[in-house]
């Protein structure tokens, strides 16, 4: 009887939801605020807060020194500075641009391309698996130093073996390339593992279906496996585009983002941690880069929401 | 009435719950253990704060953690513990990383006793009112004017206790100087002849690496001061004089006549990579610190070293860099007067004789009371070469403000070796920055 009468009724109790929140235990309520609540405190403490006081930072001039009242507020200098006057901004906009449309590019396409070779369960497929996800395992920093070993110009493999003289680190128009192939040394791996765990979770019966309708190998991937890891797609997107904006690690053990690798996370570093203590003028870069990255956040966001909507 | 209500909540609703309540107890464990890191933290900074004198605990935080620096300012403690009866309690910290958290360092719990620069840095701290007013232990008994001037802070003070200094020169392998019949020049013309023979017989004659963006800075700073002066390179990296004037675009014209003279592509050459060139005879000479020593793995019996010669007769060539480190009291931290009691002894010459007969290769003491018995050769020059100079530099990076240092005259630098034509260029960006940072 009780539950017939909690039926909705939608001409007064317009809230049917609360009216079963209601019959929650008070135990189980406390559960639901808890479970919302840290999360929220967590998010809010660690992201947005520090995220706002960037902001507020940004338009500030403090070395660090002394309390919070010796900020001097010197209102949008920082950003005018660094729109104006200083020197590695722009180069560094450009750069991470060029990164982005590099690891798209280039290294995703070859880790796609392995990930479809490899799917064919060739002999030895397990370790050239292995081979090219191994770069993945090594922390940037150590990729850094396993192709200085390569690019170094006086002592390097690479100059060793061709007797050129070519300064694939120190040259400004080609060391940002020969980092890129780093990187893409790296990142190729990451995508062929995505890729290949996506193509395994392909239903084998839309292969044979499209076998017996006689489509061509090539013909199968681009017309009915690939529309289907359109999921995996989505990741492999999300991925690049964090990739590329946070680039800095590699650029970092270089030259510490200088001379021809400048990236918006290097001079943030560089204004920031480390001896310079520049804090209101990194934090201005930092909401810059934030402000960057929240295009791309936005265009994701509303690319799955509104793919969410028509499903 | 409860049962029939919670038999009415759906069966998928209910297991979602549980997973709630697993997540809830999983975030509470989390935080837990935050609370706990940040207690476990906090004991590390708590002090128990003994008496000074003997039987008292003095906290000497040292940036070294390897090779022979770390191993002097080990026995140097040691030495200050006998001697004493205070207890030394040693904090060991990588070197980069030391300077690069310095400033929450010293504002958040420092050791006692801190090891720190001479120059425009260790002023800014005492500006700030960081490190603790030393001007009582002064002056110190086998310690001169000179050292005395760079302990110096600009209220007039000293804050800063001198132990060792290396100076920059430029270095270069006798055996190559012999076989080739060359001599250190004396002259700007010998030394412009010298370049030219070296050229002639297929030697590069200057090594050249500034990948870590640094070491160029040696070069500027000693054109500058061999063609403007001291006072004004001082007053430059103090930041009151203009990087857009004659005076600086001289000495980046001066730069760009013998940058043919220097290894090419220098923008990705460690200065490890070039002190190598110059070992293996590829490059005649290389201006550096003395820790060129260290790259060539080898203790610098073949090497020998002379000042830069004097390119304007009214300014001659008695400045140079000679960067000194030494000690600081942090103001915060907790036992003042075992830490000025420490300070005072490393600043006598018991301090270093006990870090350079402990250690595997010694460092050049300031104090001249210390004993130059297990000085190298190279050491026993540079020890002379200093001591004759009018006046000392503390390179670039320890002379002017860290920020402007880092993060405009290193990108600054490097753009005017990629591109030496456009002078006028790189000194209005400087000059641009620098405004803006030096206010």
């Amino acid at each position: 009887m009780t539950h017939i009468d909690e039926a909705p009724q939608p001409t007064k109790e317009v809230a049917p939801a609360q009216g079963r929140e209601k019959k929650l235990p008070a135990r189980d309520r406390a559960t639901v605020i808890t479970m919302v609540v840290v999360p929220l405190v967590l998010v809010v403490l660690l992201v947005w807060v520090p995220a706002l006081l960037s902001v507020v930072l940004s338009f500030g001039k403090w070395n660090g020194f002394g309390d919070l009242d010796t900020i001097e507020w010197v209102g949008v200098q920082n950003y005018e500075d660094i729109f104006t006057i200083y020197p590695a901004f722009w180069p560094a906009v450009q750069h991470n641009l060029i990164w982005l449309g590099f690891l798209f590019i280039f290294p995703t396409i070859l880790g796609m391309l392995l990930a479809v070779i490899l799917d064919r369960e060739m002999k030895g497929s397990r370790f050239y698996q292995t081979a090219f996800y191994m770069p993945v395992v090594l922390s940037l920093a150590l990729i850094g130093f396993i192709w200085q070993l390569f690019y170094s110009r006086d002592q390097g493999l690479i100059n060793q073996i061709f007797n050129s003289q070519v300064d694939w680190y120190g040259d400004p128009d080609i060391n940002l390339w020969a980092v890129l192939l780093a990187t893409a040394w790296r990142h190729t791996g990451y995508i062929m593992l995505i890729y290949l765990a996506g193509l395994k979770g392909v239903d084998a019966s839309l292969r044979e279906a499209a076998a017996v309708d006689g489509a061509s190998e090539v013909k199968t991937f681009f017309h009915v496996i690939f529309p289907v890891m359109r999921p995996i797609n989505m990741v492999v997107i999300v991925i690049v585009v964090i990739e590329s904006l946070r680039a800095f690690d590699l650029v970092w053990v270089i030259n510490k983002g200088r001379n021809g690798l400048e990236v918006i996370g290097a001079l943030v570093a560089q204004n920031v941690i480390g001896e310079a203590t520049r804090y209101g003028f990194g934090s201005a870069l930092a909401v810059i880069m934030m402000l960057i990255s929240s295009i791309f956040i936005t265009l994701y966001l509303r690319t799955v929401f509104r793919e969410e909507r028509t499903r | 009435m409860s049962r029939s209500h919670s038999s009415a909540v759906p069966r998928s609703t209910a297991a979602t719950m549980a997973a709630t309540r697993r997540s809830v107890l999983r975030g509470i464990g989390l935080s837990g253990l935050a609370v706990g890191g940040a207690s476990l933290l906090a004991a590390c900074g708590g002090d128990d704060g003994p008496a000074t004198g003997s039987g008292a605990t003095v906290k000497f935080g040292i940036n070294e953690t390897a090779d022979a620096a770390h191993q002097r300012l080990v026995a140097i403690a040691k030495a200050y513990e006998k001697e004493s009866g205070t207890k030394v309690e040693l904090n060991e910290v990588d070197h980069n990383t030391f300077q690069e958290s310095i400033n929450t360092y010293l504002q958040g719990a420092p050791d006692d006793v801190f090891t720190w620069f001479a120059g425009f840095r260790m002023a800014q701290f005492a500006e700030n009112g960081l490190i603790t007013d030393l001007s009582d232990l002064w002056p110190i008994e086998g310690l001169n004017d000179s050292f005395k001037q760079a302990s110096t802070a600009p209220d007039g003070k000293q804050y800063f206790v001198p132990i060792s200094y290396y100076p920059w020169a430029v270095f270069y392998r006798k055996s190559v100087f012999e076989k080739n019949g060359w001599e250190a020049p004396a002259t700007n013309d010998d030394f412009m002849a010298l370049m030219d023979d070296m050229q002639g017989k297929g030697i590069t004659p200057f090594a050249f690496g500034d990948k870590d963006g640094w070491p160029a800075m040696g070069t500027f700073d000693i054109l500058n001061m061999r063609l403007n002066g001291f006072d004004f390179h001082m007053s430059l990296m103090a930041g009151d004089e203009a990087w857009d004037g004659d005076e600086v675009k001289l000495v980046f014209d001066t730069w760009r006549k013998l940058l043919p003279y220097h290894q090419a592509d220098p923008l990705g050459r460690t200065w490890q990579e070039a002190a190598t060139a110059m070992g293996k005879g590829e490059c005649g000479m290389y201006l550096l610190g003395t820790f060129v020593v260290d790259a060539l793995g080898e203790n610098g019996e073949d090497l020998d070293f002379f000042t830069f010669p004097e390119l304007d007769s009214s300014i001659g060539s008695d400045a140079l860099d000679a960067p000194i480190d030494g000690f600081c009291v942090a103001a915060a931290g907790k036992n003042q007067e075992a830490g000025k009691a420490m300070a005072k002894w490393l600043g006598s010459a018991a301090a270093p004789d006990a870090g350079n007969s402990a250690a595997d290769a010694p460092f050049i003491a300031a104090n001249e009371g210390a004993s130059t018995e297990t000085y190298s050769d190279l050491q026993k020059k540079s020890a002379e070469v200093v001591g004759a100079a009018a006046n000392i530099a503390q390179f670039m990076d320890r002379d002017t403000n860290a920020d402007f240092a880092n993060t405009v005259m290193i990108p600054s630098i490097q753009e005017f070796l990629k591109n030496p034509d456009d002078i006028d260029g790189v000194t209005a960006s400087i000059q641009e920055q620098a405004a803006s940072i030096f206010g």
